[in-house]
């Protein structure tokens, strides 16, 4: 019942959140409802009993995704009226799409019942002292474990890709070259002169 | 006890949302980001949902590949963003214009 009242909570939180980040007027303000749908979806998550993945969501996506979005959302100097321009003329489109996938899915989920699904059965609660994270580790890295190392290397050419795009070289930027200051010898830089002195006139 | 039919439901809620919002930000590429990052969090929640309720661990596996691409793709494509605004001073869609015949 508490579980029922809490999943209830939740959903309602995640779909107003959900609204605003499609219909905010500031990008900023999309950003922070969309952290707020995904601190949410994370406690839906933990409510159904898969802890690890609620977890992981929270510290990548609302500690480093987020982050990033809204550090480009707050560097980017752009023109909001422009781009709010015409927000109404297609909203008729989305809205109807948008009734038709509810529909359809409500339609497929409650409706038919030939699909070899029960979709009245709860899911089942795991047995005391089942552990998600080990669970979910034992097949991550015994049947997953060439997976796991793809995703990976394509976290790491991600990062060669993000930092190699945005990277920028200026001319005329005026920078210190460490190793050329080490090597100077004295010889470059000190020139003895001896001259007589001079009588004071 | 939460059933599979709520779930299903709560997913294809905040789907058909993110979908609405692409039509409606549809010239606002950081937006566009936000409601692809919106799809993908419905997506998960169907496969945490079936997982649970087959009992079957490979599903929550699955979403953790999902989370891992999106995160690479949301890196990549803000990067590819500020690259834009670099060049063009605007993000808007309609701007981009440059490959069409």
């Amino acid at each position: 019942m508490l579980i029922q009242v809490l999943f209830h909570l939740f959903a309602a939180i995640l779909v107003l959140a959900a609204l605003g980040v499609i219909t905010a007027r500031n990008p900023v303000y999309s950003a922070l409802a969309l952290v707020m749908c995904f601190v949410t979806s994370a406690a839906i998550w933990l409510l159904i009993e898969a802890e690890f993945l609620a977890v992981v969501l929270v510290l990548v996506y609302v500690g480093a995704v987020m982050v990033l979005f809204l550090f480009v959302v707050m560097m980017l100097d752009i023109n909001l009226t422009e781009l709010r321009r015409g927000f109404t003329r297609f909203a008729w489109l989305g809205w109807l799409t948008a009734l038709a996938v509810i529909v359809e899915i409500a339609g497929v989920v409650w409706a038919r019942s030939g699909l070899g699904l029960d979709a009245h059965r709860g899911v089942a609660p795991v047995p005391a002292g089942y552990s998600n994270t080990l669970a979910l580790g034992s097949v991550l890295y015994t049947r997953y474990a060439y997976p796991f190392e793809l995703a990976a290397v394509l976290l790491l050419v991600a990062i060669v890709a993000a930092i190699s795009l945005t990277m920028r070289r200026r001319t005329g930027y005026k920078q210190q070259d460490i190793s050329r200051q080490v090597a100077v010898r004295r010889e470059d830089r000190v020139r003895l002169v001896k001259m007589d002195a001079e009588k004071r006139p | 006890m939460i059933t599979l039919g709520q779930l299903l439901t709560l997913s294809g809620i905040v789907f058909s949302l993110a979908v609405a919002g692409i039509f409606l930000n549809r010239k606002n590429v950081i937006l566009l980001l936000m409601c692809v990052e919106l799809l993908l969090l419905a997506a998960n929640f169907n496969f945490i949902a079936f997982s649970r309720y087959l009992n079957d661990i490979n599903g929550q596996v699955f979403v953790f590949f999902i989370l891992t691409v999106a995160a690479a793709e949301s890196a990549i494509g803000l990067a590819i963003l500020v690259v834009l605004f670099r060049e063009r001073r605007s993000i808007n869609v309609e701007d981009l214009n440059t490959l069409k015949g």
